[in-house]
């Protein structure tokens, strides 16, 4: 079946089989590498991506399903070179060791940013509880996603104190 | 040319990672973001049996699905020799099995393909006839008169036993017990778990057909290591194999065995002149690569009146699954098990220790398990508390009371380890005023009268890493001495070759570190390699927290190297005599006159440019460390909990975690090492569990089953620190990549004990699900009321 | 663990999903979220010929009108968390949605889908069952109405016929002294209940007019405590009536014995949560 997925604000077409699971289509046919599969049972969040803005799980949805639809991976996250402050803060903040579930977290984590720009501890945990971690205890997860929302803040503030 | 002196960011530093910067943009290279020409896909068909006798496998089906290439039995491998392999603990494993599954999750088949979704359809019409038999699932049936024999196919194997081992001095122990005023025992089971790590295990096999070379990429923690086994186990010359560890995401032990499937995957490429890739998912992850613990464990105090301990007595059955694999390189059989005399002045203790072959998968070294000290530190700080307890004294006062004194290191213990260095009681105390111990006693008992159900627990754990001195440890008779080669280039930058192998510590950035702060170069301008066979030094891996204690000494080793000639080829530009040069923060000084200074990037230059005559070109070395001992890193963890009695649930309202592992070289790594471990820990005593019904079906083969907490059930970690450095390590450091898997468990355990003594409960086998704490409340209640 | 193949299809109007499902039956399967239906295909425990995507039709529409919530079968778990509707006047659903499955599930998952698969261990099937829900059944006969009691009907079995579709679950509109609350015990989160009770109490004039009780994973499928709910009516809301209905729950509900819990267990924990969901309905709906 041929498709069209507007990926990272570019739209790719492929000819596939109805039962290529997303992550797949995002890994194999359109080369984005990022994001990872973690388990067979819709359980660990790896390949999580913004499924019209939204995080889903890119294992438990069929490619086809993405058709005409927007997919943000991580490789979407860098606006004109610049890192996306969540980014910048999970390196700053060692909210990664060995990197398999950063992705799905960082985009998990700008998507409760938007809504929530300064979570509590409790906020971010509850947002990111379909996702596993097995390396950072989740401690400093939580510190960079908060850490982002506080640099994403001061830069709103800072743009609109420009503006004024 | 001389520069002012800058801070350079070595020892002690939060140096950011380097790492980092390909993994947050999704740019990491892991195992199956790897892509080769004509790579072929490569799918395992596994035994739903735990027992049965292979009548017949019979691929012709599966063989005509287009795109299907190949199908790979048991009986072709051996043709080859390849159905069996050796294991790293001198027992064989079977690749694919021939004449019997021993274990469900077995490999059977194989079947190599155009894409993995045809190659799963394929496995379908394979068609294989078992005839199922009796099944074992613990080291009691395993040892029962009438078990099914696992390993029929063993010469000379007449039963279910592999191994009894013993450490320590059973007649003073005797002795011990026999004078003793009170003995305390405890029984306890170390379920079974795995180590799990977020990325599965795979390969990708590429044997060239025109040049013999084999390149095989794969999920090792071990590069060089693997090399040489699959020059032994294949017959392929050593100098034509090369593996390659590209990005891995988590290893935790579960990525140092060597798997059928990477077995197959390098045959079946030899045979079709093709790249093969086999990535496994996570079912077969769970059901069939490295599992973890699985010990059942007796012991046994002997204590006088006044709360001091005379002697440790400790049995145990090792549950092995059907092969005996552990990846441990020591000679004794348990790993370090017998360090299980802890963190405690013990003058005589003895271990009993008999492994079983059960139908289940094979392994038991894994999960930052330290070779076996998670299980025994699990013994001995329950066995420690429960003590206190029955003695009647508070369990901080009487680990306190029974602790090794900083004055008595290097401290011989009773098991024959010399202890490095440490400072228990320093531990001890910073984590009872960080948690505020005795005002959480006084608050535990004003609950207590309203109803409420707290506990404390404590752990104080002594780690032994670093594997290993070369008259104790090697593997396949390999010493365990690993490298560093280090270069420096015209320019001042420098290029830092490791054999140790990342799966998430941030090698790239500590080891520069070192470098650093020997040196004087920044760490962003040294560039650190590791993961190709070809191109690293020779190494045993990176499992057991041993990158720092082995590769880190090396590193230190190596540049010290450097940092001599640098100081000859500083002598010579600043024409004085080498007596007279003195090297900090990347500067040579001469001494009495701190005006006269070149740079290190001084020196780099001149090493090619303007050497003595004599004096080879070049500013590079290569060092091998053998570590004259072990080091001991220790700590001790306080967990707080609340128990409700009505449902069983139990929460973590505080966790403390002070943490001695010497000299930290990045103390912001070293936290998230921490943090990792006390979130591993805390699964394990809290969800994480392998089991197997009657018919050795496993249970916990997928995440639904076997449980990983997340962020929500995952408590807060509070740090604390105490720094006593390893007196014989070239910068001071231990090691700290298990200490918190070694150490938590017991803790939250002792916590929700803790919480419970006083209704009568006693002992709660992990994982301390509510259902089993409520049928110990309900247990202890009724007991109470018999009683 | 990869599905197998299949044909997709994806209708552009309902009559069209009808038409498809008339025509290819059995060898067919709705996707609607697929949070369910994906990862049952993954293991191919589930191996249909036919997809018939809905997930874009406009069937995901929440609203009140008079007495009646009427819900989309489309409508997300996470619209569902987010719905002012349900938060001003239907606690029991506003306290339920956020604990299905995982935040990330809930993007997709929805409703509909949830109650169509029939996991005696679903959380919304309980809920519907203590608000006396129906749902509305549509195929190329037309459309009928069923009580949510008719259409569960055992483990991973609904009433729905191979060709028909659930549109819309209706829900009547509690009484203003009314209270609700889902409270489940699971392992982590992401995990099925090992036990959970859905519980709602309306009020009048101070005492019980009616009580909703339903319990999950406790039995075949989600299980009205009927004795309970018939206890609390018309009685005033004590400790001891609720005791009682605590009581009655546990007694209504068959656990099996398994690595969640023994059936000791579990039975006891149905008494507890009953006893404390009552108490928070109570203390909801007295503020209300």
């Amino acid at each position: 079946m041929e498709i069209t997925v507007k990926v990272n604000g570019a739209d790719r077409t492929a000819d596939v089989e109805p039962r290529m699971l997303l992550a797949h289509l995002i890994r194999e046919q359109f080369g984005l590498t990022g994001t990872h599969m973690g388990c067979d049972t819709t359980s660990c969040g790896a390949c999580t991506v913004l499924l019209d803005g939204k995080p889903v799980k890119s294992c438990t949805v069929f490619g086809v399903q993405a058709d005409g639809r927007e997919v943000t991976t991580v490789e979407g996250l860098m606006q004109d070179g610049q890192l996306h402050p969540i980014q910048a803060a999970f390196k700053e903040e060692h909210g990664l060791q060995c990197g398999f579930c950063t992705p799905g977290m960082m985009l998990t984590g700008s998507v409760l940013l938007a809504e929530h720009p300064n979570p509590t501890d409790e906020q971010v945990r509850w947002a990111i509880s379909g996702q596993i971690c097995r390396c950072t205890g989740y401690m400093n997860i939580v510190n960079a996603i908060q850490a982002a929302g506080r640099t994403m803040s001061e830069s709103k503030q800072d743009a609109e104190a420009s503006v004024a | 040319m001389a520069t002012e002196a800058e801070e350079i960011r070595g020892i002690g530093h939060r140096v950011r990672r380097k790492e980092d910067d390909r993994f947050i943009r999704g740019a990491g290279n892991y195992i199956d973001d790897i892509h080769l020409p004509g790579m072929l896909h490569m799918a395992i068909l596994r035994s739903p049996f735990a027992h049965a006798k292979i009548n017949s496998v019979d691929g012709s089906r599966a063989q005509e699905l287009e795109g299907v290439i190949a199908v790979v039995t048991g009986e072709l491998m051996a043709q080859h020799n390849l159905a069996w392999m050796p294991t790293l603990s001198g027992d064989t494993e079977a690749v694919l099995a021939t004449d019997k599954v021993r274990f469900q999750g077995q490999e059977v088949a194989a079947v190599i393909a155009t894409d993995p979704y045809i190659a799963k359809d394929a496995l379908e019409l394979i068609d294989v006839d078992y005839d199922p038999l009796g099944v074992v699932i613990n080291p009691e049936q395993a040892a029962a008169a009438d078990a099914p024999l696992i390993r029929d196919e063993k010469e000379g194997q007449a039963d279910n036993h592999i191994y009894h081992w013993e450490s320590g001095d059973k007649e003073a122990t005797d002795a011990a017990f026999a004078q003793a005023d009170r003995v305390v025992s405890l029984d306890t089971f170390y379920p079974r778990s795995h180590p799990s790590p977020l990325e599965t295990c795979g390969c990708l096999a590429d044997v060239n057909p025109a040049t013999g070379q084999a390149t095989i990429y794969m999920t090792s923690q071990a590069p060089q290591l693997i090399r040489t086994v699959f020059a032994l186990v294949a017959g392929l010359p050593e100098e034509k194999i090369r593996i390659v560890s590209p990005d891995i995401g988590g290893g935790f032990g579960n990525k140092v065995p060597v798997y059928p499937g990477y077995v197959v995957a390098t045959a079946a490429s030899l045979l079709l002149g093709h790249p093969v890739k086999w990535i496994e998912d996570r079912t077969e992850n769970l059901i069939s690569t490295g599992f973890a613990r699985d010990f059942w464990m007796h012991g046994e105090v002997a204590l006088k009146e006044d709360g001091t301990m005379t002697g440790l007595r400790v049995s145990l059955d090792a549950d092995e699954g059907a092969f005996y694999a552990d990846a441990q390189p020591s000679k004794f059989k348990v790993g370090l098990f017998h360090i299980v005399s802890g963190s405690y002045d013990l003058p005589a203790a003895h271990v009993v220790a008999d492994g079983y072959y059960t139908n289940k998968a094979p392994g038991g070294v894994a999960y930052r398990c330290s070779f076996r000290v998670t299980e025994a530190s699990y013994m001995i700080e329950r066995l420690v508390q429960n003590a206190a307890y029955e003695i009647g004294m508070d369990p901080a006062d009487f680990r306190k009371k029974n602790f090794i004194e900083k004055d008595q290191f290097p401290y011989k213990s009773a098991t024959g380890f010399e202890y490095d260095s440490g400072d228990y009681h320093g531990a001890m105390e910073l984590a009872l005023e960080k948690v505020g111990y005795e005002q959480l006693r006084k608050e535990q008992a004003e609950a207590r009268e309203q109803g409420r159900l707290i506990g404390i627990g404590l752990a104080s754990f002594t780690e032994v890493v670093g594997a290993g001195p070369h008259k104790d440890y090697d593997i396949l008779g390999i010493k365990m001495n690993d490298g560093a080669e280090l270069r420096v280039h015209p320019t001042g930058k420098a290029h830092l070759k490791i054999s140790s192998q990342t799966q998430g510590q941030g090698h790239e950035t500590t080891f520069a570190q070192i470098v650093a702060e020997e040196l004087g170069i920044q760490p962003e301008d040294i560039k650190v390699t590791h993961g190709d066979s070809d191109d690293t030094p020779y190494g045993l891996g990176t499992y057991a927290s041993r990158s720092t204690p082995t590769v880190g000494a090396a590193t230190a080793m190596v540049s010290r190297k450097l940092a001599d000639k640098a100081r000859k080829l500083a002598a010579h530009l600043l024409e004085v005599s080498e007596e007279d040069v003195e090297l900090a923060k990347g500067r040579f000084t001469v001494k009495g006159a701190p005006d006269k200074a070149v740079t290190i990037q001084d020196v780099a230059f001149a090493a090619y440019t303007n050497f003595p005559d004599g004096m080879e070109a070049g500013l590079e070395g290569v060092a091998y460390y053998d570590p004259p001992n072990l080091t001991f890193p220790f700590g001790t963890y306080a967990v707080v909990v609340e128990v409700d009695a009505d449902t069983g649930q139990w929460k973590v309202n505080r966790m403390v975690a002070v943490d001695d592992c010497g000299v930290r070289i990045n103390p912001m790594v070293v936290e998230g090492q921490i943090h990792g471990g006390l979130c591993e820990g805390f699964g394990i005593a809290a969800m994480e569990q392998i089991t197997f019904d009657e018919e050795g079906n496993c249970i916990g083969a997928n995440f639904l089953d076997y449980l990983l907490p997340t962020a929500w059930e995952t408590p807060r970690f509070e740090l604390g620190e105490t720094v006593t450095p390893s007196p014989h390590h070239p910068i001071g450091a231990k090691g700290v990549g298990e200490s918190a898997t070694v150490g938590s468990p017991a803790a939250f355990v002792n916590a929700v004990i803790d919480a419970l003594w006083p209704l009568g409960v006693r002992n709660i086998d992990m994982p301390l699900t509510s259902a089993k704490v409520w049928e110990a409340i309900q247990a202890a209640k009724a007991g109470a009321a018999a009683g | 663990m990869l599905p197998s193949r299949f044909e997709y299809h994806r209708p552009e109007s309902l009559e069209e999903a009808y038409q498809l499902l008339d025509r290819y039956g059995d060898d067919a399967k709705v996707l609607a979220g697929g949070q369910s239906l994906i990862p049952v295909m993954k293991l191919r425990l589930a191996t249909p010929g036919h997809i018939v995507d809905i997930s874009r039709l406009p069937l995901d529409e929440i609203s009140e009108s008079g007495d009646t919530l009427t819900v989309g079968a489309l409508a997300r778990h996470h619209d569902l968390e987010r719905s002012d509707v349900i938060e001003a006047g239907y606690e029991l659903m506003a306290t339920a949605a956020p604990l299905i499955s995982d935040p990330i599930v809930r993007n997709l998952g929805t409703i509909g889908g949830s109650l169509c698969h029939a996991d005696p261990a679903g959380d919304w099937g309980s809920v519907m069952l203590a608000l006396q829900a129906s749902v509305v059944i549509g195929s190329t006969r037309g459309e009928r109405e069923l009580p949510i009691s008719e259409f569960l009907v055992d483990t991973f079995t609904t009433a729905l016929e191979p060709d028909e579709i659930l549109t819309r679950i209706k829900v009547p509109k509690p009484g203003a002294t009314s209270g609700g609350t889902y409270l489940k015990l699971e392992r982590k989160v992401g995990d099925f209940a090992s036990v959970a009770t859905a519980v709602h109490l309306s009020l009048s004039n101070g005492t019980i007019e009616r009580a909703g009780i339903a319990l999950t994973a406790v039995g075949t499928k989600n299980i009205p405590a009927t004795d309970a709910e018939n206890s609390l009516a018309g009685a005033e809301p004590t400790e001891g009536a609720f005791a009682e209905a605590g009581r009655l729950a546990a007694e209504a509900s068959s656990p099996v014995d398994d690595v969640r819990g023994s059936e000791a267990y579990k039975r006891h924990v149905v008494d507890v949560y009953v006893q404390r969901g009552l108490a928070r309905a109570l203390e909801s709906a007295r503020a209300a």
